[in-house]
């Protein structure tokens, strides 16, 4: 009896320790944010029923997206290299054919009227001091401008996959990687890395990754990170709450929202979960975790067995 | 040459050239430890234990490891974490293992001094186990280096500048064990000769005497009871096992450690596979980059309590205290003037004087994590002077203890 | 003989102990880090420039005419007047324990994440733990280019009364 007490003690005093230096003072620590399950509540909600007829004129036509945005889903291929595109842009814009499957709706929309207030980085481009975001903002055709956007919105919808069949890595590729490099995915901004045969090819395409990461340095402000490791360097809320919402973790960061739906944002994090620790993603670990639970379970039983054995004559 | 006769059995034949008869006898069979115990005795043989899956974990994370500024990160983060066949599974063993192996010699420590097992006779024992305690900090501290992230590369800064000591600017001393003005290639090259051979064969030769110095004054009992263990044994040889005072080491203590050491291992791998944040810190899986301090700098959590001694000072009385944090441990045999080795339960004022340390190592602990701000700073300064008061009481405390 | 014998195998040991020390002395290599040239005439006021010298950050703080008329003396000792313009120039590691302090625009001060401590904008350490003010780093002004690593008069006239350790 007096055994368990002295187990009872020890175990309350490390309990108590792990308790105070992780759960506690890492709440200490870190700012909490409440998801809002991306439901985007500062936008305008989506009042009219779009026509993705309409919505291709306008999008090829009037709304000039295919200037620069490729939509290779409806035969409108990019107009330039992703390195070229970045030189002049900032950053290369995002080929369009899923943007319908990934992103939210009531983001697209008002991301079509106004960029830089759906993307939240209205402190960095302030069209009243000259900074003007690279995207144009989408004046109308002359029609009920909300009716076109809707229109338009509608259409990119069409033409994408069903939002079920987005895979993962299409929702990385799309929402992050245009910023983001993934060394152990062997995605760059320019998107993912050959094979060469010769060395100066290599060194070539290396050069024109390095010119693609400057422009977006100077765009962004720094370089932003690769996200090889994300899943294990931050934990699953922080990076849910920081895609749905970058200033609420980091007031004034370059980092637009991204605006992807909740299923995109957790096809991400899946993502990020496959290529940063894949013995988590693919079950390796939870299932041989439990193999060795159940060996030490049956080990403990015959160590027990076994001390009452020989135990029996000491008593 | 002796003369050796034709042996009758593999047993007998190794027996003639290396008394292994003798040895089993000496070691094992007769080989007294007091019946009067808890599991607290088994602390010893999960210390082992961990130590032995510690050096098998590593053996294996060693063939892919790269001690290269450049590679390193990805040798351990891409390479063994994801290309070798179990590599994830030697790492979360080998990081949650060095984690958890502090948490068993705190309660190893604190056995040693709630039962007095430091005490006249045993002061050898103790020395060497505090001597096994700086050279596994060193040993962690070294293999935090390793993966050379964030936390690696911010807690070589940190820790390399003590060496300057304070207002003596004897930068050079830093530079020199850095091998550079920062630290770099150098630095994590050396640290890895550290970390892979000086300081486990350190260990190993520690744990040798450790276990040597066991031999003359046993291991301590539940009650500090003062045995005779040539009657004990004769009892126990003659097959009164049951009246008899005393067991054999093996197998009869081996038994009771193995279950213990099961109940442990149930513990850790539990932690190994499902709550192992607490050993692999989530801001070492950022890359190392000298020019961007991470947001919150904190040792691992074993290391909290000496840190927050060093913390609420000036510079060069922090040093002070943190030095005379490291060492007072040792001199715990001379301190304690008490002519009693029992537990504290039944030694006056030094019952308190135990359970104030241990709660104040824990509040310590925790103040070292908490970011240093606002009512934080005062409780920090609080309990520092309190941990050092402590220790400068310990005399007086114990001086005036009668004999029991 | 007993006792010689040892003496001669002490005087080996002491060698093979110098040699070790030597060891692990820095490389040549990496003492010889280079010179450093910073072009100031880029600079923002109260825009802080990082900069990477022998692998320490140097912070260059080009100083807004707010701060420079409303600065102390001793603020004052430590500028770096690079064309007319106040500019602070230090390693920038807390002189604790070798954390990078963050550079605070709306509040002109330096704070360091690690233990709290904070510098004014003139990288004088204005809360503990630090003990000292941030080190100015050897430089010399060459037109509107700064040189690190170079020890020139300003240096030496900064270095001699005391301002910089």
């Amino acid at each position: 009896m007096k055994e368990f007490i002295v187990l009872g003690v020890v175990v309350f005093f490390s309990v108590l320790t792990y308790w105070l230096v992780e759960p506690f003072a890492h709440g200490q620590m870190h700012k909490h944010v409440d998801s809002h399950q991306f439901q985007y509540a500062d936008l305008p909600a989506v009042t009219k029923q779009g026509d993705a007829t309409a919505g291709k004129d306008l999008v090829m036509g009037a709304g000039a997206c295919s200037g620069c945005h490729s939509i290779e889903a409806d035969g409108v291929p990019a107009m330039m290299e992703p390195d070229m595109a970045a030189a002049s842009y900032g950053v290369n814009p995002p080929d369009l054919s899923n943007a319908g499957a990934i992103y939210d709706a009531k983001f697209l929309t008002d991301l079509i009227k106004n960029p830089a207030h759906a993307l939240k980085v209205e402190h960095k481009f302030d069209p009243a001091s000259g900074a003007m975001h690279p995207m144009v903002p989408f004046y109308g055709a002359g029609g009920d401008m909300d009716q076109e956007v809707a229109d338009m919105v509608a259409y990119l919808q069409s033409i994408a996959v069903k939002p079920s069949e987005v895979t993962s890595k299409m929702a990385f590729e799309n929402a992050c990687g245009r910023c983001h490099a993934m060394k152990y995915a062997n995605w760059t901004q320019m998107g993912e890395t050959p094979n060469f045969k010769y060395k100066k090819d290599a060194l070539r395409y290396e050069a024109r990754v390095l010119d693609y990461q400057d422009s977006l340095k100077k765009y962004m402000g720094k370089l932003p990170p690769d996200l090889s490791m994300y899943t294990r360097s931050r934990n699953h809320h922080f990076l849910s709450t920081f895609i749905e919402d970058p200033q609420v973790h980091l007031a004034g960061t370059a980092m637009p929202r991204v605006g992807v739906t909740a299923d995109g944002a957790d096809k991400v994090l899946t993502y990020l979960e496959e290529i940063g620790d894949p013995s988590k993603a693919n079950g390796d670990r939870d299932r041989i975790g439990m193999y060795v639970m159940i060996f030490s379970l049956i080990f403990a039983i015959f160590a027990y067995l076994w001390k009452r054995e020989i135990w029996k004559d000491l008593h | 040459m002796a003369h050796f006769e034709k042996a009758n059995s593999i047993g007998e034949w190794f027996d003639q050239r290396l008394a292994t008869k003798t040895l089993e006898r000496v070691l094992a069979k007769e080989y007294w430890i007091p019946k009067d115990i808890n599991f607290l005795w088994a602390m010893g043989m999960v210390l082992a234990i961990t130590f032995g899956i510690l050096l098998v974990s590593g053996i294996f994370l060693l063939m892919y490891y790269q001690p290269n500024v450049d590679t390193a990160f990805d040798s351990v983060n891409y390479t063994i974490m994801q290309e070798v066949g179990f590599g994830w599974l030697w790492r979360h063993v080998h990081a949650v293992a060095a984690s958890v192996v502090f948490l068993i010699i705190y309660i190893h420590m604190f056995t040693g001094i709630y039962y007095g097992s430091y005490k006249k006779g045993r002061e050898i024992i103790w020395v060497s186990g505090m001597l096994l305690f700086v050279a596994f900090s060193a040993e962690a501290f070294s293999g935090y280096m390793l993966p050379w992230g964030q936390m690696s590369y911010w807690a070589g800064m940190v820790i390399t500048n003590l060496f300057s000591m304070g207002s003596l600017e004897m930068n050079g001393v830093v530079e020199w064990i850095r091998g550079d003005y920062v630290p770099g290639q150098a630095f994590l090259t050396r640290f890895f000769m550290l970390h892979v051979l000086l300081i486990p064969v350190a260990i190993l030769a520690l744990i040798g005497i450790h276990f040597g110095a066991l031999r003359i004054p046993h291991v301590n009992n539940q009650n500090g009871e003062e045995l005779d263990y040539e009657v004990e044994a004769e009892k126990y040889k003659s097959g009164n096992k049951a009246a008899s005072k005393v067991i054999a080491f093996a197998n009869d203590f081996m038994s009771k450690d193995m279950f213990v050491v099961a109940v442990y291992l149930i513990f850790f791998f539990y932690l190994t596979f499902w709550n192992y944040s607490f050993a692999m810190d989530p801001v070492n899986f950022d890359p190392a980059d000298g020019l961007k301090t991470p947001a919150h700098i904190y040792p691992e959590w074993y290391f909290l309590w000496s840190y927050e001694i060093l913390r609420p000072f000036s510079k060069d009385i922090g040093l002070l205290a943190f030095a005379f944090a490291q060492v007072i441990f040792v001199l715990l045999p001379w301190l304690d003037r008490s002519p009693n080795a029992v537990p504290a339960s039944r030694r006056g004022l030094f019952k308190y004087w135990f359970w104030i340390m241990l709660a104040n190592m824990i509040v310590l602990t925790t103040m070292g994590k908490l970011p240093p701000e606002g009512i934080n700073n005062t409780i920090g300064l609080v309990s520092a002077l309190l941990f050092i008061g402590q220790w400068l009481a310990l005399p007086f405390v114990t001086m005036f203890e009668k004999k029991v | 003989m007993g006792k010689a014998f040892g003496a001669v195998a002490g005087v080996g040991a002491v060698g093979a102990l110098y040699a070790m020390k030597r060891s692990w002395d820095p490389l040549p290599s990496v003492k010889a880090a280079g010179f450093t040239n910073v072009d100031t005439s880029t600079c923002v006021e109260n825009k802080l420039v990082v900069e990477k010298w022998r692998g320490k950050p140097i912070f260059i703080l080009k100083k807004t005419a707010d701060m420079v008329s409303s600065q102390t003396e001793a603020d004052s000792a430590r500028d770096v007047i690079i064309d007319g313009a106040h500019f602070t120039v230090a390693i920038g590691l807390c002189t604790h324990l070798g954390c990078i302090p963050a550079y605070r625009e709306d509040r002109t001060d330096f704070l360091c994440a690690c233990h709290g401590g904070e510098f004014n904008a003139s990288g004088i350490d204005t809360k503990l733990p630090p003990p000292s003010p941030l080190v100015i780093p050897p430089f010399k002004v060459n037109g509107t280019t700064l040189v690190l690593g170079e020890a020139g008069e300003e240096y030496k006239k900064m270095k001699e009364s005391g301002v910089t350790a």
